[in-house]
């Protein structure tokens, strides 16, 4: 498996060359989202924070996002008065090698001058990308893929999610990275999860988070559990967990990772999205896209979702492959669903074929093709307020 | 195609999924055990495949899924309105259940 990919000044390799606008307060979002419009390329995409206190969090995921490898260049569009710490963004974005522009609606002038501004930092960043682009071959064991579900039912866990896991263990054994996440949609599956830890020490992490996950919940008053997973057939947390946990595949894992940090090598990482602690900022993850957000901050290059009631999204930075694990549902929304695992429910094909048809459609991602939401233009991003843990523990598979 | 109707997962499962919708009355097979449907079942829910007691656990994937909160029948349909969550209560919308 290889493909011509875009070789990073910071070592990395990206399968995407995403010029990012990026709002840096809510206050700047109208700008941001006018110089993405103006630019008219799904090349130009737009992610933002809203909030105007800083958090270590968000800085630290946009510090990640936009020199996720898939970014090629990076304009920060802000109004002027923020606590968002731009400098240090820039800094970042210098050290990485990623063109990159400031744009300070309140210096510029206005909305008017600061869109102006904004579009010919666009121009001129777009410019410097295509200047020192270097395509260069990439193989999938330079690839990250991470793994999620939304809109789950009581098909996911029989078809689309163990389809993943096959796509997973077929992804470990030809050395690539695999992420999967969401340790309060794992409760119920510690246990087994700790038999498959590379470590007794990383088996501990995974039990704590989980631990910590259904404390988090359970002071938060709602588990991981949206209404339409019961129209679906899911009647508790567990059962939704034990579905889900089948994306992870059946290979050891090799260490708990939080939002942000790299996987330090290949194989099979948790990422571990509840904070220490008591509840601080509200939900771990608000949505699907916010735990998108932390998969691609984690460096993952495409990210497989899995969806029993069909959702639609996608995301800026990093194509989202959407598997339908519910025939129904794929009946009524083929154009958004790049994989009919459905089928496996009357036989009509195997856990393993759907498997390796995910890994090949990976490759050809990878290699440019659209995805459905790509194609569609969904470009989904959010992040909010979080409080942030330590890295947990992770050994090198030898 | 003849292929059963719903799916048991595990061995030790005391639920099938449904891999397609089954209607109240319909004659059903599953593993080789032979039961009716005591209720319309939806593609993706679950039905009983023995009678089911206040307290027993839910077995799917082999695992404790929950516990049951008033009897089912063998073949009748096993959800939120007969079964809970030993970790955390799920949340519903309509009217269709507990509201946790």
């Amino acid at each position: 498996m290889s493909w011509l990919g875009w070789q990073r000044r910071d070592g990395r390799k990206g399968i995407r060359d995403v010029i990012l606008v990026v709002y840096l307060v809510e206050c700047a979002h109208h700008v941001a989202r006018r110089i993405v419009e103006g630019a008219n390329d799904p090349r130009v995409q737009l992610i933002g924070f809203p909030g105007c206190y800083p958090n270590d969090y968000a800085l630290g995921m946009m510090k990640a996002l936009t020199t996720h490898p898939n970014v090629g260049g990076v304009v920060l569009v802000s109004l002027g008065c923020e606590s968002f710490n731009r400098e240090a963004l820039a800094e970042t974005l210098s050290a990485a090698g990623r063109p990159h522009d400031t744009v300070v609606i309140q210096r510029a002038g206005g909305t008017r001058a600061g869109i102006a501004a904004g579009q010919a930092a666009v121009e001129r960043v777009r410019a410097a990308a295509d200047a020192q682009a270097v395509r260069v071959p990439m193989g999938v064991e330079e690839l990250v893929v991470g793994t999620i579900c939304g809109g789950s039912d009581g098909t996911s866990g029989i078809t689309a999610n163990p389809a993943v896991g096959r796509a997973f263990d077929a992804l470990v054994d030809a050395g690539a990275t695999c992420i999967f996440e969401e340790t309060s949609e794992l409760i119920g599956c510690e246990g087994h999860m700790r038999s498959r830890a590379a470590s007794a020490e990383v088996g501990a992490a995974i039990v704590a988070s989980v631990e910590q996950a259904e404390r988090y919940y359970r002071a938060m008053g709602y588990g991981s559990f949206a209404p339409g997973n019961a129209e679906g057939g899911l009647s508790s947390q567990e059962e939704k967990s034990a579905g889900a946990y089948a994306k992870s595949g059946a290979r050891p894992i090799n260490g708990v990772i939080v939002p942000a940090q790299q996987p330090p090598g290949a194989g099979l990482y948790l990422l571990d999205v509840v904070p220490p602690g008591d509840p601080k900022f509200g939900f771990p993850n608000i949505v699907d896209n916010a735990e998108i957000g932390e998969l691609m901050a984690c460096g993952a290059h495409v990210t497989l979702f899995t969806t029993g009631r069909g959702s639609v999204v996608g995301s800026a930075i990093a194509p989202v492959i959407k598997i339908c694990a519910n025939p129904e549902t794929y009946a009524r929304m083929h154009e958004d669903m790049d994989v009919d695992a459905g089928r496996i429910l009357d036989g009509a094909a195997t856990l393993d074929a759907v498997g390796a048809e995910i890994v090949s459609l990976i490759e050809a991602v990878a290699g440019g093709a659209e995805t459905k939401s790509e194609a569609l233009g969904h470009r989904e991003f959010v992040l909010t307020y979080k409080a942030t843990g330590p890295a947990g523990p992770s050994c090198l598979a030898a | 195609m003849s292929i059963d109707a719903a799916i048991r997962l595990s061995p030790e499962d005391n639920v099938a999924v449904c891999r397609r919708p089954v209607t109240k009355g319909e004659r059903i097979a599953v593993d080789g055990i032979a039961l009716i449907a005591e209720d319309d079942v939806a593609l993706g829910h679950k039905l009983a495949l023995v009678p089911l007691e206040t307290g027993d656990k839910v077995l799917k994937y082999g695992m404790p899924i929950g516990s049951v909160t008033c009897g089912v029948r063998r073949g009748g349909w096993v959800h939120v309105h007969n079964m809970k969550s030993d970790y955390i209560p799920a949340h519903l919308r309509d009217a269709h259940g507990d509201h946790a």
